[in-house]
């Protein structure tokens, strides 16, 4: 397409400034975050140093930074597995129409689109009512899963939509058995999206914050840390933990692209 | 056919215990009374009209829907021309793909790392002030960039405008690239093609990413309450502001006219787009 010379300049540099305001900030943070020992919250550098960072380790820094780095993560896991296997199992089941099937659909758009503190402030009182103890490895977990679940559904509606049902059709004349076709057509064919709501799963519990709030019960994970020392650290150190946090966060996003890409070649070279 | 049921249920039961159940909640307990130490089942509707009634609800209101119009119509300036650049500029599939992925990633990282990270950027002593001081633009630093509504503005613009991405350029890619070449054809100009071909087929996905944009800040109180400095309100601010008071029954009479507001909200997208056909 044309649209002139002039217009595409404008729109590539606009394009460089909108990710350079997406990254710019935090990549402030993670200068900030080598501060020298005698250096504040903000620019100039005082020096170079990684005190921060052992600082982190400290308990009188941060309240519980290795407890709740390792609640959150397990909770992650759980969360990602869990997110996996019930968006896959519904994402087969909405292939078809079943009665209920588009008043699900709308409870789970409704998972997506209600705000997050009423989610939380509900399963909170849920809890409360019910006389149950509210935990990160129960309410918090059914809390997250409201926010995850849709994500995962929605990416198995957009691999599904693209499915060519040829595939199955031939297994199926072949006389597979139902367990076959999924695990034999099925699964290889979507892997990589399977990859992307594991990712989806796993980012999004390690960082959720709003649905966590009410339902961690006395246990804080690692966002609810973070939002504590928000308001009583004045050292480099909560930048110490940005840096962390986000370092992780693109760890687990690398290793989920490049799985992703992996597989994609796999069955290109299969079918190719 | 009984396989479905079986395929949904887990869905359905976690939805139904943890979704559909605590909104239950919200709407009885928003009937139940309260004093200073514990709720009181009951049935009143004293928290509703105390709601209503206050001339601070309306007010933080009208502050959040001011939030939400400014955000929604920077974050869809924004998000329409970064899918547009995606979507018809850039020409090779593998560098759209990797670009995509460039504006996703923050997504999926902390968001209140993303917040936090805009104070050494924007305070008194941050980078932009001393910028512009070195600049010669300003003699004194600007007050108003940090803890202001500026900065939650600013914030909101930062976590969001994905939201408004990834629809849009999802409905862009959709679009027939033929319908492009006959406008050219028939001499049509490059902002008649965006205007008359581009922005008409482009409408649900602006409006699946306005119900997002739209929704998020509506419920938000962590930015507000961040960035703001105290100087500024939201109903969800509002909201948390009740339940640490431990007075449930009023955030929850809050929260139901929330939902109220952000459905009707919502309603009325639906009613000017139809968006059955992009699900």
């Amino acid at each position: 397409m044309t649209f002139g010379i002039i217009g595409r300049v404008i729109l590539t540099a606009f394009f460089c400034l909108f990710v350079l305001f997406l990254y710019g900030p935090t990549l402030t943070i993670v200068v900030l975050s080598f501060q020298g020992p005698d250096g504040g919250l903000t620019f100039p550098m005082n020096g170079v140093s990684l005190q921060w960072f052992t600082r982190l380790f400290e308990t009188q820094a941060v309240g519980d930074f290795g407890g709740a780095l390792t609640r959150s993560l397990l909770l992650a896991l759980i969360v990602m597995v869990v997110t996996v296997v019930i968006s896959l199992a519904a994402g087969l089941a909405f292939r078809r129409r079943f009665i209920g099937s588009s008043a699900l659909f709308m409870l789970t758009v409704a998972s997506l689109i209600i705000p997050s503190i009423l989610v939380s402030l509900g399963i909170g009182l849920l809890f409360n009512l019910t006389g149950l103890d509210p935990a990160w490895y129960s309410s918090a977990l059914g809390a997250q899963l409201t926010w995850t679940l849709p994500f995962g559904l929605l990416i198995m509606f957009a691999v599904f939509n693209r499915f060519n049902r040829a595939w199955e059709e031939a297994a199926r004349d072949l006389g597979s058995s139902p367990w076959q076709r999924f695990r034999h057509v099925v699964l290889p064919i979507i892997a990589p999206s399977v990859v992307g709501i594991a990712l989806f799963g796993f980012t999004l519990s390690y960082d959720e914050f709003a649905r966590t709030l009410l339902t961690a019960g006395s246990d804080n994970t690692l966002p609810l840390e973070i939002f504590g020392m928000t308001t009583n650290v004045t050292t480099p150190v909560l930048y110490a933990l940005g840096t962390v946090t986000t370092g992780l966060s693109f760890v687990v996003i690398g290793i989920a692209l490049v799985t992703m890409a992996a597989l994609a070649r796999r069955r290109a070279d299969r079918s190719g | 056919m009984k396989a479905s049921y079986l395929q949904a249920a887990p869905l359905a039961l976690i939805l139904g215990v943890f979704l559909l159940l605590p909104m239950l909640v919200l709407l009885v307990v928003s009937f139940f009374d309260y004093d200073s130490v514990q709720i009181i089942p009951g049935f009143v509707l004293t928290n509703y009209q105390e709601v209503l009634g206050s001339a601070v609800t309306w007010r933080t209101y009208l502050n959040t829907l001011r939030f939400t119009v400014i955000v929604w119509a920077i974050t869809l300036a924004v998000g329409f021309w970064v899918s547009f650049y995606l979507a018809f500029v850039v020409r090779s599939q593998v560098t759209q793909l990797v670009l995509f992925l460039v504006c996703t990633i923050p997504f999926l990282t902390s968001n209140i790392i993303r917040m936090i990270s805009w104070v050494p950027f924007l305070g008194r002593e941050g980078l932009l002030n001393t910028a512009l001081l070195r600049l010669g633009l300003i003699r004194a630093p600007l007050e108003f960039l940090l803890f202001s509504d500026f900065a939650v503005v600013l914030a909101y613009v930062h976590l969001y405008t994905l939201f408004m991405v990834t629809p849009i350029f999802n409905t862009m890619m959709r679009i027939d690239r033929r319908l492009i070449e006959a406008a050219i054809d028939n001499g049509a100009r490059s902002w008649q093609i965006i205007a008359h071909v581009v922005v008409p087929l482009c409408k649900p996905g602006i409006a699946i990413g306005s119900i997002f944009v739209v929704t998020l800040v509506m419920g938000d109180f962590i930015t507000v309450r961040l960035l703001s400095g105290g100087q500024s309100a939201s109903i969800g601010l509002m909201i948390s502001n009740q339940i640490s008071l431990l007075q449930y029954p009023a955030a929850c009479a809050n929260a139901v006219v929330l939902l109220a507001v952000v459905l009707l909200m919502i309603a009325a997208i639906l009613r000017i787009v139809d968006i059955r056909r992009d699900l």
